[in-house]
């Protein structure tokens, strides 16, 4: 692994080591370029990783302050805890499920196919399908996605069987273990799925893709880059001609440091990426860095989501296995006769008996409660996900008075559901239902939204600078040596899970920054 | 419990008699009180708090197949947070305090089971209430020694994953 003075202004320093940032960053180093991460959290290797929710929850979970608000329930149940996302080396890769899709060519094009929908923020991609199948192609690969060059689908495990069994008897046609970044035979120097479990906890075989395990030492292999862990960036600065310039961070003992940069690429998730912009205000940019659209923060997107639990006569075991391989697809078309626009997945989803008690139905109590609990090993479960309204008032702004670990203002976390997601969750929960019901549950639970792990949108990508933060590469419309990396450039949200696409914009950005930097651009 | 438990089987077991899988309970859930051998454990709140908050936790998430150890244990944690937290302390006496006011007497002492929940269904938004209720979320549930009893088998890495021993043996569909 490579190190890199502080004084150094040749290296692309990337913020964060997810799944856009540590894409990013190894294939900038793949192509040769210097490259610094630096990454908030600390490093934990797969044999570190717990098999144990609690446990993990409090090893590799972002815990730093945040405050919401906004009528979402998440609001109520986890006043200070709006997202579910990871603070260690990996990013929220190493607790991600596995699901790797492709977006459907109309979301591409979503103020177009779905029209002027009151009180939403809609706008196309300034890219295509055309444009992102072969980055896809190149991420599917590299991630190994099962269903994708040639790779087998995971086995079944019993929450899929079940899930199975009422789709089929429902007459759903698109049913299968899904697309996953999970190996189903050994394949890139990772072993296959032994079934374990704890997908969300960090796998402890590195069956499943994650950059921690994946990318970020095929980047350190060549030389060229750096990890730095537990450098939480505080502010990027900049100079008189409005480049950047550099980063300033504090490390595990809070010192300071500043990291001079050639390129800063923002990847630390649709909350952090967007606080970061705003404090880095500065005289010259009032109101924070790149936010000449006043966009910086805003259209927050979290996809609709939900999850149905239901009972059966007999044991399920559903946490035996892998958490996510399992999906519906015949609802995540768009069909506004279903009375909402856009559409959802419905995917295999199990959680352990201690999240169970604080997800099924947060603040629940008394008997009613206690007899989910008691019936946990007949139960089978399933997450909804789908495309949600971006709405401007949805947003990641500066906390008025509260301030962090630093001294700087934490991230308040807005959120209102549009009335199309509160449709769209609507169908969802029954058809869920349905699904059960087919397969012969005695009775079905309507579980609300977990703490957001799909953060989207807060830096979005537009044709036009006055609709957003970044271009169609990821570059700031403001700042040419200035890019976002993560979901945060997420101009619609789509109906699928978000990662496949983050890597493959990561891909595609890196092959631009590249380019850009060997013709004296950058 | 870690088999094949179906409802129906629990159902029989409960009619057959609570005694059969329940050790620590009388009629209605109660817990028989403050001087059986867990509430000794009682560091820094007197004996009968700790009891009636142990009663209030089997009467918020009541459990047949869960023996008082289990709710004394969750019970245990507040208690021990209290000895450095006086605001802690006083939350629980008073809360329980009020328990009393509202029972006309021992919380505890209410035989029926509906009783005594209607009297915390008037307190639900309360901090007390919701102290207690939040304790058990981790203290019960997160209990290693209770996820055999809910049929869960926590760690599996250990053991090499369930690819060999059952991530997909359902079969009655």
């Amino acid at each position: 692994m490579a190190t890199f003075d502080m004084n150094d202004d040749s290296v692309v320093v990337v913020i964060g080591s997810g799944a856009g940032g540590g894409t990013l960053g190894a294939e900038l180093a793949i192509k040769g370029v210097k490259t610094v991460i630096l990454e908030a959290g600390g490093r934990h290797e797969t044999d570190e990783f717990q098999n144990d929710e609690w446990g993990s929850f409090g090893q590799i979970s972002w815990l730093d302050k945040r405050t919401t608000s906004g009528s979402w329930r998440v609001a109520k149940d986890f006043a200070g805890l709006p997202a579910w996302i990871v603070k260690a080396v990996g990013g929220s890769t190493t607790h991600w499920a596995g699901a790797s899709l492709r977006f459907q060519e109309h979301e591409w094009k979503a103020r177009t196919t779905y029209g002027d929908i009151a009180g939403a923020s809609l706008l196309d991609w300034p890219i295509d399908m055309a444009e992102m199948d072969p980055w896809y192609a190149k991420a599917e690969d590299r991630m190994g996605v099962t269903r994708t060059n040639g790779i087998p689908g995971l086995p079944g495990n019993n929450n899929y069987k079940v899930f199975e069994a009422g789709a089929k008897k429902l007459g759903y046609k698109d049913v299968h273990t899904g697309r996953m970044a999970i190996n189903s035979e050994p394949r890139d120097d990772r072993a296959s799925c032994q079934q374990i479990g704890f997908c969300f906890q960090g796998c402890k075989t590195g069956a499943k893709w994650s950059t921690l395990v994946a990318e970020i030492p095929k980047g350190e292999a060549t030389g060229n880059l750096e990890v730095r862990s537990n450098a939480q960036v505080l502010k990027i600065e900049h100079d008189d001609s409005g480049k950047v310039t550099g980063v300033l961070y504090a490390d595990k003992d809070g010192k300071q440091h500043v990291q001079k940069a050639r390129v800063v690429c923002v990847a630390g998730n649709s909350i952090e990426s967007p606080r970061l912009l705003l404090n880095s205000a500065s005289s010259k940019h009032p109101d924070g860095l790149a936010n000449s659209s006043g966009m910086v923060g805003k259209n927050y997107m979290r996809h609709m989501t939900g999850s149905v639990y239901a009972v059966f006569e007999k044991p399920v075991h559903m946490y035996r296995g892998t958490t996510m391989a399992g999906i519906i697809q015949d609802e995540s078309r768009h069909d506004p006769s279903r009375g909402f626009v856009g559409g959802y997945e419905m995917e295999t989803l199990s959680l352990g008996l201690p999240f169970m008690a604080a997800f099924l139905d947060p603040g629940g109590w008394g008997k009613d409660f206690s007899w989910w609990m008691d019936n946990y090993e007949n139960m089978a479960g399933m997450w909804l996900v789908g495309e949600d309204m971006p709405q401007e008032k949805n947003a990641i702004t500066l906390h008025a008075t509260e301030k962090d670990q630093h001294g700087l203002p934490v991230p308040n976390v807005h959120f209102d559901d549009h009335d199309n997601d509160i449709k769209m969750r609507d169908h969802a929960f029954g058809r869920g239902e349905a699904v059960y019901k087919a397969a012969g549950a005695v009775k079905t639970f309507r579980t609300p939204p977990y703490p957001s792990t799909h953060n989207l949108g807060t830096n979005r990508m537009s044709a036009d600078a006055k609709d957003g933060v970044v271009n169609k590469h990821g570059q700031t419309h403001d700042i040419a040596n200035l890019f976002v990396s993560d979901g945060s450039q997420f101009t619609t949200g789509a109906a699928e899970n978000p990662t496949l696409t983050i890597v493959a914009l990561a891909l595609r950005q890196a092959d631009f920054i590249a380019g850009e930097m060997s013709k004296g651009n950058l | 419990m870690n088999g094949h438990t179906n409802i129906s089987r629990r159902t029989a077991l409960k009619a057959a008699g609570a005694g059969l899988i329940v050790a620590g309970t009388g009629t209605g859930g109660l817990v028989y009180g403050h001087n059986h051998a867990w509430a000794a454990t009682a560091e820094n709140l007197d004996a009968d708090t700790f009891a009636t908050l142990v009663q209030m936790s089997r009467d918020t998430y009541p459990h047949d197949r869960l023996e008082d150890k289990f709710y004394a244990a969750a019970v245990s944690g507040l208690d021990k947070a209290a000895k450095d937290d006086g605001a802690l302390k006083s939350m629980l006496t008073d809360g329980v305090a009020g328990l009393y006011k509202a029972a006309g007497g021992s919380y505890s002492g209410i035989t029926d089971a509906d009783k005594r929940t209607a009297l915390l269904k008037a307190i639900e938004n309360d901090g007390f209430f919701q102290k207690v209720r939040g304790n058990l979320v981790t203290g019960l549930y997160n209990n290693k020694e209770a996820w055999p009893l809910f049929g869960y088998e926590g760690a599996s890495a250990d053991k090499g994953g369930y690819l060999e021993r059952g991530f997909d043996d359902i079969n009655w569909l």
